[in-house]
């Protein structure tokens, strides 16, 4: 085994624009212990097989603080974990509970019925850029995009999203260090958008509760399953976690999406004659260019050997999906883009019991949003080739991304 | 005979024959052309319709979500095949290389692969299995005869025993509101298939969705009136009751009678074959021509002792047909042996079941995960001092993990902790099957000794 | 179109569900039932199903691309 700090490097910000290279070295050993006490696990086999091994915990409060790793102090406001950072049977539950407005058995058609919703909302982001030749696909789209979705999701009153924007930008931006600001005051700023946004959840509840609409907070409020409903506090955790989860996430995959497009004119080419591509295309991205880079949650439950390491109870593991994406024992050339891959079972959305939850939402949002933007921007340029990246390494994407192009296609 | 100098000819301008068109025998013949099979492909099967699949019949079909003939099974690729259907296959000369047609014609094959799969075994009173609401379930044909009667809304339908295909025919007449009675002659349903414990849990599923479940019984006569229509049934406690549908689900039946005499180990456990999937003759010796794949097969198999096992599985179908295929191709060192770890699925009443391993050789069981109140649950089986299958009921995200605890030896009971491990899991208790020599209806695994020559061994009619 | 999910790979995520509710559709948590014989125009809800599924265990087979005709009972004997 070797003891070291590639992992560390991966995550420096000067390699963010491009930390496959380093991924390659970390595969060459499995399971790399860490300076700081973390395993990390960066084949695909190992992460994939983890992801469903009964002996993996999601709640941080396993974790043997003897055992290093930096425990994450993100304070939740004094709230309840979510779903994310739980185990079953709680985990179970809750996702359930939260599952039965969102999508199958309960609510097969919700997302599948959200697709003109989505168009429209794109065409009139994309209407915006009229009268200009170059856009910031970050600021002017892939930001404002889901923060709409979610609110339209959660009935959020249209006039209260902003807000919705202000808080998420704070909460995203603690999770994204940058070092010229003082990292108190970035927390302080975050845990204060946490309580305005708790506060202004707790009233949209009650509101919900008394008229009830079709959206999901009414659903969760007052609909209940057979085995009961969600605390109050529950909803408003399980709203929290929907908001950010499925913020910065989406904001990259549709950020890198056009980035790699642009990298690759002929695949650009091809989606704008057949928008169809658009679906193959987002699972390869997925799995070329993660938007969750690396799961830094699990905690070990026994002592337990992957690919001859034993891994001790209570230490930090972390699993760096995008190596596991790039692993060639499991994906042909995987250094490629290549939308037409088959067999693509990329990490990208994890996976086993905790497998992304929006996932049919985030695939929906990126298909119609990469196809629609190949389609109108005529000629699109990238003004500078790499981006300026977050400096966030498990959230990864460009911070801005400017594109030129001559007209807009109507 | 090929030789092995003459495997490129063969590859190039060999005879294929396949005997039994349905999951096994597609799926070998794309996998012979994927590994470069040139020559003649003839695909023999006594169905008139291209293969299909069964799953959906006793599940999809009988729910009327979907119809009977919609189950063709998708290609994976163009096979270019000569194709015989309606047709079965009569009788094989092994030293001539030829395979008699049930109309007296003959084809004759370099290489032939067998994979005429199993049929449903009847109501074993013939002149009640005539009688007009009589069905058992195995083909498209068997399942829109059925779906045809259930969708005329019967009185009350009787599923004569409680393996898989008798819980799904239950499971779809109570969402559709018909009431049904199973009768089963072990103590509970599916306990043939995953023993007594679990076959409690699937008892609880069968009467909280409204099941007659009745077990330690079995069907003694049905009755018809004079027109030759299902009245009633009679049951070994002395109930009578008034039935207009019964299905008959006991198991299945390979279809080895064509063998008979043809010097192959087939018998009415199957045909036994090497882990590489080649026939054996009947003096245990293994053939070079002739290859097994799919539920005719029995196999040993080393991670269970190198016992044979019979499967029932659908995935074994899948996988034994490539292995064979993939070594119909090659010679000597270049084969691979089938070293599938057997899995299977089962949905009824909401409940996604599945399995890996070899459960009836469990001697005990432990749930590691969840709990069996909830019918949402993970446990395994120990088989001295080791895990050798496992059973989850809505818990199939984790399967993959037991598999490999299986593949691995792991060491029963489980020493680990996990997620969601109870206070029921933390003792084993006597998974508690019933005395093998009184085979239930349906085991999807039957563990049939080790001699390849079937005949060698007493067999033990299934009763009902 | 023909239509086969390898029910032992699949783990009951239902991206299939969300993304193509005429033709997969969710019997409880997660006993996936579906149309094997799903119409022509719902293509491309498979579609999108098919690539969404996280342990690729859709297999479709559309029109009649793959297909070839089935020869006449019988044929010549050798
Ligand atoms: C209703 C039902 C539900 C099922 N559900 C599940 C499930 O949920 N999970 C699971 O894992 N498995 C399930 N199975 C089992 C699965 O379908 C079988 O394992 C699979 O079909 C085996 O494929 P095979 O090709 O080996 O055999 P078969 O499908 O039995 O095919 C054999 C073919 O050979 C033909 N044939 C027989 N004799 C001759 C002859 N002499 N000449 C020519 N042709 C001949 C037969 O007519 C048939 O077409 C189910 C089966 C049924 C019937
Ligand atoms: C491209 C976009 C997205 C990506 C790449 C992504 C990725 C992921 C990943 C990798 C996980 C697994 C976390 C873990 O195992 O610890 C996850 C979980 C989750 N995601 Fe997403 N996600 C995206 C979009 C969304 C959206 C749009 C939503 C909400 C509508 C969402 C909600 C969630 C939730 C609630 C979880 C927790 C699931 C659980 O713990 O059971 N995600 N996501
Ligand atoms: S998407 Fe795949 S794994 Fe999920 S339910 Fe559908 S077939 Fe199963």
């Amino acid at each position: 085994m070797i003891s070291g700090t590639l992992l560390n490097q991966a995550t420096e910000y000067e390699n963010r624009a491009d930390p496959y290279p380093i991924y390659a070295e970390l595969r060459k050993t499995p399971v790399a212990l860490q300076d700081d006490g973390v395993y990390a696990v960066s084949t695909y086999w190992e992460i994939r097989s983890l992801l469903a091994d009964p002996r993996i915990s999601s709640d941080i409060r396993n974790r043997d603080p003897r055992l290093g790793g930096p425990m994450i102090t993100e304070d939740e406001a004094n709230l309840p974990p979510s779903f994310i950072r739980l185990d079953p049977p709680e985990h179970d539950r809750l996702r359930c509970l939260a599952g039965r407005p969102f999508g199958p058995p309960h609510t097969p058609r919700r997302i599948h019925a959200m697709h003109a919703e989505l168009a429209r909302m794109i065409a009139e982001l994309i209407d915006r850029f009229h009268g200009s030749n170059q856009v910031d696909i970050v600021e002017d789209f892939a930001y404002p995009f889901p923060v709409a979705v979610i609110c339209k999701l959660l009935g959020v009153p249209h006039q209260d999203e902003h807000l919705f924007h202000d808080w998420t930008e704070k909460i995203v931006n603690a999770l994204d260090p940058n070092p010229e600001e003082g990292p108190l005051e970035r927390q302080r700023v975050a845990q204060q958008a946490r309580l305005d946004l708790g506060g202004y959840l707790t009233g949209l509840v009650e509101e919900h509760r008394l008229a009830p609409g079709e959206d999901l907070l009414s659903a969760l409020t007052v609909e209940h399953g057979p085995d009961g409903g969600m605390s109050p506090v529950e909803v408003i955790v399980t709203a929290v976690l929907l908001l950010i989860a499925g913020h910065e996430t989406t904001v990259n995959l549709i950020t890198n999406g056009m980035l790699t497009l642009l990298r690759n004119p002929e695949i650009l080419r091809r989606l704008r004659d057949d928008p169809d591509l658009a679906v193959p295309l987002v699972e390869e991205l997925l799995r070329f260019e993660p938007p969750v880079q690396l799961l830094p949650q699990r905690t070990c439950l026994a002592d337990i050997d992957v690919a001859g390491t034993v891994i001790p109870k209570g230490a930090p593991i972390w699993l760096v999906l995008g190596a596991g994406n790039r692993d060639p024992r499991r994906f042909q050339d995987p250094d490629r883009f290549d939308p037409d891959r088959r067999d693509n079972e990329h990490l990208g959305f994890g996976s086993g019991v905790h497998y992304c939850f929006g996932a049919p939402l985030a695939r929906l949002e990126a298909q119609l949003a990469l196809a629609a933007l190949a389609r109108r921007l005529a000629n699109p340029e990238l003004v500078y080739d790499p981006p300026v990246y977050r400096r966030n390494p498990v959230l990864r994407g460009p911070r801005h991304l400017h594109v030129t192009f001559d007209t807009l296609v109507a | 005979m090929v030789t092995e100098g003459s495997v490129a000819e063969f590859n190039r301008n060999g005879r294929v024959v396949v005997v039994g068109a349905s999951l096994a025998g597609l799926r070998a013949a794309e996998a012979l052309r994927d590994e470069g099979f040139a020559g003649t492909l003839i695909m023999i099967g006594d169905e008139r319709l291209q293969p299909y699949d069964r799953p959906p019949l006793s599940k999809q079909v009988l729910l009327g979500r979907t119809s009977a003939d919609r189950t063709l099974l998708p290609r994976r690729r163009a096979i270019n095949a000569e194709w015989r259907l309606g047709v079965p296959a009569a009788g094989l000369d092994l030293s001539r290389h030829r395979v008699r047609l049930a109309d007296g014609r003959e084809v004759g094959f370099d290489r032939l692969l067998i994979a005429t799969g199993a049929r449903a075994r009847p109501w074993p009173r013939e002149a009640e299995a005539e009688l007009d609401g009589v069905f058992v379930l195995r083909s498209v044909g068997d399942a829109a005869k059925l779906e045809r009667r259930l969708a005329a809304k019967p009185h009350r339908v009787l599923v004569v025993g409680a393996g898989f295909t008798g819980c799904e025919v239950a499971s779809a007449c109570r969402a559709r509101g018909i009431e049904v009675t199973v009768a089963e002659r072990g103590p509970a349903p599916l306990v043939g298939a995953l023993g007594g414990v679990v076959g409690a849990v699937a008892a609880e599923l069968q009467r909280k969705n409204g099941v007659d479940l009745r077990c330690n019984i079995t069907v003694t006569e049905l009755e018809g009136d004079l027109g030759g229509r299902l009245k009633r049934a009679h049951l070994s406690d002395g109930t009578v009751l008034d039935v207009d549908v019964a299905v008959i689900a006991l198991g299945a039946l390979r279809n080895t009678e064509w063998l008979t005499g043809s010097g192959l180990a087939a018998g009415p456990r199957g045909i036994a074959c090497d882990a590489g999937c080649r026939a054996f003759d009947v003096h245990g010796i293994v053939t070079d021509d002739v290859f097994v794949a799919g539920d005719v097969a029995r196999a040993p198999h080393p991670l269970f002792g190198y016992q044979f096992l019979s499967l029932e599985h659908w995935g074994n179908a899948v996988s034994q047909a490539e292995t064979a295929a993939h070594n119909m191709v090659r010679s000597g060192l270049d084969r691979r042996p089938h070293l599938w770890v057997p899995a299977f699925w089962s949905a009824q009443f909401g409940v996604n079941i599945k399995s890996v391993g070899v459960p009836p050789m469990g001697e005990e069981l432990l749930v590691t995960q969840g709990a069996l109140a909830e019918h949402r649950f993970a446990a395994v089986y120990g088989y001295q001092g080791r895990v050798i299958a496992a059973v989850t009921f809505d818990h199939g995200r984790w399967i993959d993990f037991y598999s490999r605890q299986i593949e691995s030896a792991a060491p029963f009971p489980p020493e680990f902790v996990g997620v969601d491990r109870r206070a029921d899991g933390m003792r084993p208790v006597p998974a508690d099957f019933p005395d093998p020599a009184l085979p239930t209806h349906g085991p999807t695994v039957t563990v049939s000794g080790y001699a390849p020559n079937e005949r060698r061994l007493t067999f033990t009619p299934a009763r009902t | 179109m023909r239509i086969v999910v390898d029910l032992n790979r699949c783990q009951g995520y239902a991206q299939c569900a969300f993304l193509a509710p005429d033709v997969f559709v969710l019997h409880g948590q997660e006993a996936l039932m579906y149309d094997p014989g799903a119409d022509e125009a719902l293509a491309e809800q498979v579609a999108r199903a098919a690539a969404a599924c996280p342990v690729q265990a859709i297999l479709v087979e559309r029109g009649e691309g793959a297909r070839e005709p089935v020869g006449a009972v019988g044929g010549h004997g050798h």
